[in-house]
């Protein structure tokens, strides 16, 4: 038996959505490098659509491939419907990770909404910011 | 496909594997039954006994067969533990970067209220003997240290160690699980009074291992039965395995000088190809390690990314990153070494073998160059590191 399923390697050596994009949204970050994983997620929003986003991850496979199949699932969403991505959503996606890696998704699940947060908190600025300058 | 983890085990040899089939279908009857099919199994065993003995410079009553090196270990470490709690010593040194097999062992042994103390290995993954002479107590009645270390291949200076042990009167076992049959090992030379071996280390069979102990060590069974082994490892023996593991054993010590040449040349040129990538460093001393061992840490990427991509691409190797254990901590090993978390987790063993060729060797250091490249140009720490965000560490 293999390590992994078929699908938790093809988006491990294809990953979607890999890379940066430079004038974010939304920008996340969690894990650590003292514990071997490392995910990062930036979003494109407009009009509370989720229209792009991308991920750079430090980690083991499975890492990997949550990181790829946490962004194909939010791409294209309204941002409420991808607050209630769930790592539960992301492994079955993958059709199932072994029991030790299944962190690999709950990492992919805060990396996410993480990056919701970010966007969250910018949008409040921006509109206290639009606020003051309408006052 | 490149087998670069002759150090996780090794392909039986050809003339191991016939030993053992010709035994399994021809000599199955049991050493211990008293008729001419029995003692013809008899006497196989007992001439494997002596091939293994003549390998190591041991005398053939010196020799007790087990299930490997594990087991060994177990039985090596408590029988010196125990012989010293009887004489009011229960104090062992040994190092931090052994194999679980003993650091576990010593684990169970302060539970029962053993003291243990584990001597620093440095950088360069080396035992200190001046430093081992002074950790020696009045009540200290075992020294445990590895001939070799399994993942960096650190060899110790077990000579010194062992003439240290012998000036105090202290029992000196080594795990040599690493080291017999790819390096030269002799017992006597080398001041050794228990040592730990396994078959499959070494191209025989998996299962089958053994343990010297120097006559006048009265070994303590882990196993109580029926008398084999002389009455100090109960269980019908498994003759094709131990016959297996002596034919092993003969030939890889017969060709010690010629691999181990052509092995240390490939080797070093890992070593130097490997060199080339930014950020990397060799994981212990480079040259006083195994011929076929290399290691490194690459930063920046995580071991067990690196391996699958590796075995994409035909190349089977080790890490000793947190992922590939199923532990949140990278290995024990690397750690000892003085690497930092965010760097052990990078990091990479291959362990090449005898079949490897110099195009072999090319190919690896070109897959890992590129697998390397290709890992750090999405990882998050690599841009942090590029950007000067975070500082290098290697």
């Amino acid at each position: 038996m293999a390590l992994y399923s078929d699908k938790v390697m093809d988006h491990f050596r294809n990953p979607r959505n890999v890379g940066v994009i430079e004038d974010a949204d939304g920008v996340g970050e969690v894990g650590n490098a003292k514990c071997g994983d490392i995910m990062k997620m930036y979003l494109k929003i407009e009009d509370d659509i989720i229209k792009d986003v991308k991920f750079e991850t430090f980690g083991c496979g499975s890492a990997i491939a949550s990181s790829s199949m946490a962004t194909e699932l939010i791409k294209g969403q309204p941002v409420s419907e991808a607050m209630k991505l769930t790592n539960k959503a992301v492994a079955e996606a993958l059709d199932g990770l072994p029991d030790y890696k299944m962190h690999c998704s709950v990492l992919a699940e805060e990396a996410i909404r993480s990056a919701l947060a970010d966007y969250e908190k910018k949008k409040e600025n921006d509109e206290a910011v639009q606020k003051e300058e309408n006052s | 496909m490149i087998y670069a983890d002759n150090a996780a085990t090794t392909k039986m040899s050809s003339a191991a594997l016939s030993v053992m089939t010709e035994l399994m279908k021809d000599t199955w009857g049991n050493p211990s039954s008293l008729y001419g099919f029995g003692q013809k199994a008899k006497e196989a065993l007992e001439g494997a006994r002596e091939t293994v003995a003549a390998a190591i410079g041991a005398d053939v009553r010196e020799i007790i067969f087990t299930s490997g090196g594990s087991e060994a270990d177990n039985q090596a470490i408590r029988t010196a533990a125990y012989t010293g709690a009887s004489n009011g010593k229960k104090h062992i040194i040994s190092s931090a970067f052994e194999h679980h097999a003993v650091l576990h062992t010593l684990k169970r042994l302060e539970e029962e209220g053993f003291e243990v103390t584990l001597l620093d290995v440095h950088k360069d993954g080396l035992v200190r003997p001046e430093e081992l002479e002074a950790a020696i107590r009045d009540d200290t009645c075992l020294v445990t240290i590895m001939y070799a270390n399994n993942e960096i291949g650190t060899i110790q200076p077990i000579k010194e160690i062992g003439e240290i042990c012998r000036k105090h009167k202290i029992i000196f076992h080594t795990d040599a699980v690493q080291a017999i049959g790819h390096i030269p090992v002799n017992v006597i030379n080398d001041n050794i009074d228990m040592l730990s071996a396994s078959a499959h280390k070494f191209h025989g069979p998996k299962g089958v291992g053994f343990l010297y102990a120097k006559k006048g060590i009265k070994l303590r069974n882990l196993i109580e039965g029926g008398a084999q082994e002389r009455g100090r490892r109960a269980g019908t023996e498994n003759v094709p395995g131990i016959c297996a593991m002596a034919k092993a054993l003969e030939e890889a010590v017969s060709k010690i000088d010629g691999y181990g040449k052509k092995l240390s040349a490939g080797r070093d040129r890992l070593i130097s190809g490997l060199k080339e990538v930014p950020h990397s460093a060799v994981n212990g001393d480079e040259k006083r390690r195994l011929p076929g061992n290399v290691n490194f840490c690459f930063e920046g990427i995580e071991g067990e990314s690196l391996l699958l991509l590796l075995d994409d691409k035909g190349i089977q190797a080790s890490s000793g990153s947190a992922c590939t254990s199923g532990s949140l901590d990278p290995s024990h090993v690397l750690l000892a070494i003085g690497r930092v978390h965010d760097v052990a987790h990078g990091s990479l063993r291959l362990s090449i073998g005898e079949d490897i060729s110099d195009e072999d060797i090319e190919y690896i250091i070109k897959s890992v160059r590129e697998t390397v490249e290709y890992l750090r140009s999405f990882s998050p720490i690599w841009r942090d590191l590029e950007a000067g965000v975070k500082e290098h560490i290697l």
